[in-house]
């Protein structure tokens, strides 16, 4: 940004005190005019968000914000990665710091309706889990009554936590922890019987253990956790675009659109529904102001839902989350999009 | 009676004896282990028990030190690298994570390729603070000028500085060594010049807008100047009415019409791609140089008859000293965004450098209270008696001696501020402590690595510190000119 704006908005600032709640202006229309979307994200999170040695973002969430990109501004690379924390995430977006947030933030009914947020999908089913050292020789989250639990603070993990103790008659033993990485040498060091937190954190970590074969992550998944991509209340064209940018990367998977058969699929697919999503006829995108390949530059960016999957998360990275609740519809999971039509 | 003395003494010695070498048992490494360590028995158990606990760490944490593992990949190879070296069962460092991300411990995003760019300002804030630190000592300026012309050159040349910025860079160090030997003050000037130079080459982008701020500033001197012989107040007055009329209303246009006619710019760096320890330093080293004139205006204000200026410094310095620095920095990260037009971009780190400042302002001034609550009723009244007036009297008799008072308090204020920078990974920027280690921890390869990255960061912390700390020692030292 240009520094002699400083003054400038300084006295903007003053002039205006007390002044209007920021931002219910044409999101589109500036992201357009900036030429750059803005995009709250995770400051680190194993697979979902993360910068390499070069500074380059990449992961789960990342490829949405890069979808999103490509669909508005025809370059995936246009993005400008806000690192937020888990205090500035909500504020951040209401604000009007960030265009969009995709930072693994579970969609909750006070979420959506008292912080004036529009959750625009799910792009990750999580839920919390347990992991135990083996030799505690516990196979079922109901056979930790009295255990010491390490557990984040200031998280829904800790209440989701009180409330199954509470609901199963059992008792535990907090040990408050800050972050992942403190909860991991807190585990490993044995101050605490089982870890819990989002079940694709617990996998992440076990397998960044040195001797992940000793842990267990027990099968009771005792929250839910629809993680998305969420906007600001009041631009409902903004969220129609980002929801359908997401849509377009789950429905792709269902219909075999990939970032390889892509081109030849636009040519000459004879499927009316992957006709529509690629732009090869009627005019979807006119309807959300913008052209009408959107859909495909979004899923060229990274893929589709699957193929991000399986590039951030998936079984063949080391995190190796299996698709479960995330798979389609259609195999058994919970990915719906809804008809392009 | 001189008979009788004269008889009894026969022999008087004119030479003094030689001096004995003392007693073996009272020299040497015995006597020292003696005198100090095994002085008596509760000595010697104390002694004992230190050299237990001393034993008990190193014998927990050698190995692991021991083990230490520079070139891998990733933790997992550091793994197989210690368990093939040192057997199975062994534990070790993995420093390999330091090794492969030291540059964002160091720079954050910074992008890799303008590296020297912070180099060369750090290099020059040396210059800068020479003829301020070592104002009186000319061998000890000489020597830290020519360490730090020394290395930022080889430092820069490493990083693959452009020639002529390694050209720009040689000729101000070398030239600050040259005139540091003859007229020391005239590096004032570049001291003065340093805010606006240091800022240019962090952030880069036109440089008519620094030399805008620069004429608004001159311009308003010369205001200052022409309407001094009128009335001091009155010339006060103009001088800061120009320098802000022309900030506010001209510089921007004119910097932007500027740069339309001459192109001055070099590559513009976003607040966000700064990190780590360019981060840390770039706020501690504001907040510093801001925070002691506001905390000596703030005490000097607390300390006024004026009422209203009294009750506002009063309340200004309570309110932020009684609020968390961390409340400080989420106001300034979340609260301003709600109060500011939409669409602005108010810079983050300037929000934090302004907030991190008037914190140690508030603290600043306390201190430096207590400097001049310190100072005997005589010094004032001996000022008054010269009829100095009252600013003539603080800069001339109050303030040098308030302040050498509170140099151990105002140094570790410093101190405190700058470990505070760490802070602001709370409002979403990456400090080398957690923000940095945070996301490197997030790539899969380093995850699980935990207290590598503290000991990095911790070492460079306590090197920093510890400098500051034995400055303002030597700073004691030079200005101790009371009653030993």
């Amino acid at each position: 940004m240009k520094r002699t704006a400083f003054l400038g908005t300084l006295t903007a600032a003053t002039l205006l005190g007390g002044g209007a709640f920021a931002a219910e202006g044409d999101t589109l229309a500036e992201v357009k005019a900036r030429d750059e979307l803005i995009c709250g994200v995770n400051t680190g999170l194993v697979g979902f968000a993360a910068p390499d040695a070069n500074g380059n973002w990449a992961g789960f969430d990342i490829a949405v914000c890069k979808a999103v990109a490509a669909a508005v501004l025809g370059d995936p690379s246009k993005v400008k990665y806000v690192p937020t924390t888990g205090q500035t995430r909500f504020t951040a977006l209401s604000s009007g710091e960030v265009d969009v947030l995709a930072r693994n933030s579970t969609w909750t009914y006070s979420r959506d309706t008292d912080l004036k947020l529009d959750f625009v999908g799910v792009n990750y089913y999580d839920g919390q889990g347990f992991m135990v050292n083996k030799d505690l020789g516990v196979t079922s989250a109901k056979e930790l009554d009295g255990a010491t639990i390490c557990i984040q603070t200031g998280t829904t993990t800790e209440l989701n936590l009180a409330d199954y103790f509470r609901a199963n008659n059992m008792s535990y033993q907090p040990v408050n922890i800050d972050s992942n990485a403190e909860g991991e040498q807190q585990y490993m060091a044995g101050a605490c019987d089982a870890y819990t937190t989002d079940a694709s954190g617990l996998a992440a970590t076990r397998a960044a253990f040195a001797d992940p074969e000793n842990h267990i992550i027990l099968p009771e998944i005792i929250s839910k956790e629809p993680l998305g991509p969420a906007v600001r209340h009041g631009d409902n064209n903004w969220g129609d675009i980002v929801r359908w940018t997401l849509n377009a990367l789950i429905a792709a998977e269902e219909y075999g659109v990939t970032s390889t058969n892509l081109e030849e699929l636009s040519a000459n697919s004879a499927n009316p529904e992957v006709q529509r999503l690629l732009g090869t006829s009627d005019e979807l995108g006119a309807m959300m102001g913008l052209d009408n390949e959107w859909a495909k530059r979004a899923i060229a960016a990274s893929g589709n839902y699957g193929e991000i999957f399986a590039a951030t998360i998936g079984e063949q990275t080391p995190i190796g989350l299996a698709r479960g609740l995330n798979a389609q519809w259609t195999q058994g999971g919970l990915m719906y999009a809804p008809p392009f039509r | 009676m001189s008979e009788l003395h004269a008889q009894t003494v026969p022999f008087v010695r004119d030479t003094m004896l030689p001096q004995q070498p003392p007693p073996n048992r009272e020299t040497g490494a015995l006597h020292w282990l003696r005198a100090n360590l095994f002085s008596g028995p509760i000595n010697t158990i104390l002694t004992i028990l230190g050299l237990l606990i001393i034993w008990f760490l190193v014998s927990h944490f050698w190995d692991w030190f021991a083990h230490s593992v520079w070139n891998a990949e990733s933790l997992t190879q550091c793994r197989e690298i210690i368990a093939a070296t040192w057997g199975e069962d062994a534990r070790g460092a993995c420093w390999a994570v330091i090794r492969e991300r030291w540059h964002q411990y160091m720079f954050g995003f910074y992008p890799r390729e303008l590296y020297f760019r912070p180099i060369i300002a750090f290099g020059f804030l040396f210059v800068a603070l020479a003829p301020v630190l070592f104002s009186e000592s000319v061998r000890i300026r000489r020597i830290v000028l020519i360490v730090a012309a020394a290395a930022t050159l080889i430092l820069s040349v490493m990083v693959g500085a452009p020639l002529p910025w390694l050209v720009f860079a040689a000729i101000v160090m070398i030239g600050a060594v040259v005139v540091a030997e003859r007229n020391a003050p005239w590096l004032l000037i570049f001291s003065a010049l340093y805010p606006l130079l240091g800022v240019w080459m962090l952030w880069g982008g036109s440089a008519w807008g620094e030399l805008s701020v620069l004429a608004s500033v001159a311009l308003g001197w010369l205001a200052w100047r022409l309407s001094v012989r009128i009335s001091p107040l009155i010339a006060v007055i103009a001088g800061v009415a120009v320098t802000l009329a022309l900030l506010l209303f001209v510089a921007g246009d004119a910097a932007e019409d500027l740069q339309s006619l001459i192109p001055l710019d070099i590559t513009a760096i976003d607040s966000d791609q700064f990190g780590g320890f360019l981060l840390s330093i770039t706020i501690g080293v504001a907040g510093i140089a801001l925070s002691l004139p506001l905390g000596i205006i703030l005490a000097l204000a607390r300390r006024s008859d004026m009422f209203l200026v009294n009750k506002l410094a009063v309340v200004f310095i309570e309110f932020i000293r009684g609020v968390p620095l961390i409340t400080l920095l989420f106001v300034a990260s979340l609260l301003l965004n709600y109060f500011l037009p939409p669409g602005t971009n108010f810079d983050i780190i300037l929000r934090v450098i302004i907030m991190v400042t008037i914190f140690a302002a508030a603290y600043m001034a306390e201190v430096i209270r207590g400097g001049l609550a310190a100072l005997p009723k005589g010094q004032y009244e001996a000022a008054d008696a010269l009829g100095l007036d009252y600013w003539k009297a603080q800069r001339l008799i109050i303030l040098p001696q308030a302040l050498k008072i509170s140099i151990p308090g105002i140094v570790s204020t410093f101190i405190g501020m700058f470990k505070d920078t760490t802070l602001v990974v709370f409002v979403g920027l990456f400090d080398p402590l957690k923000g940095i280690s945070d996301f490197v921890r997030a790539n899969f390869a380093w995850k699980g690595v935990y207290w590598e990255p503290f000991i990095f960061t911790g070492a460079i912390f306590f090197i920093i510190c510890f400098s500051m700390s034995r400055y303002s020692m030597y700073l004691e030292r030079r200005l101790q000119r009371d009653h030993r």
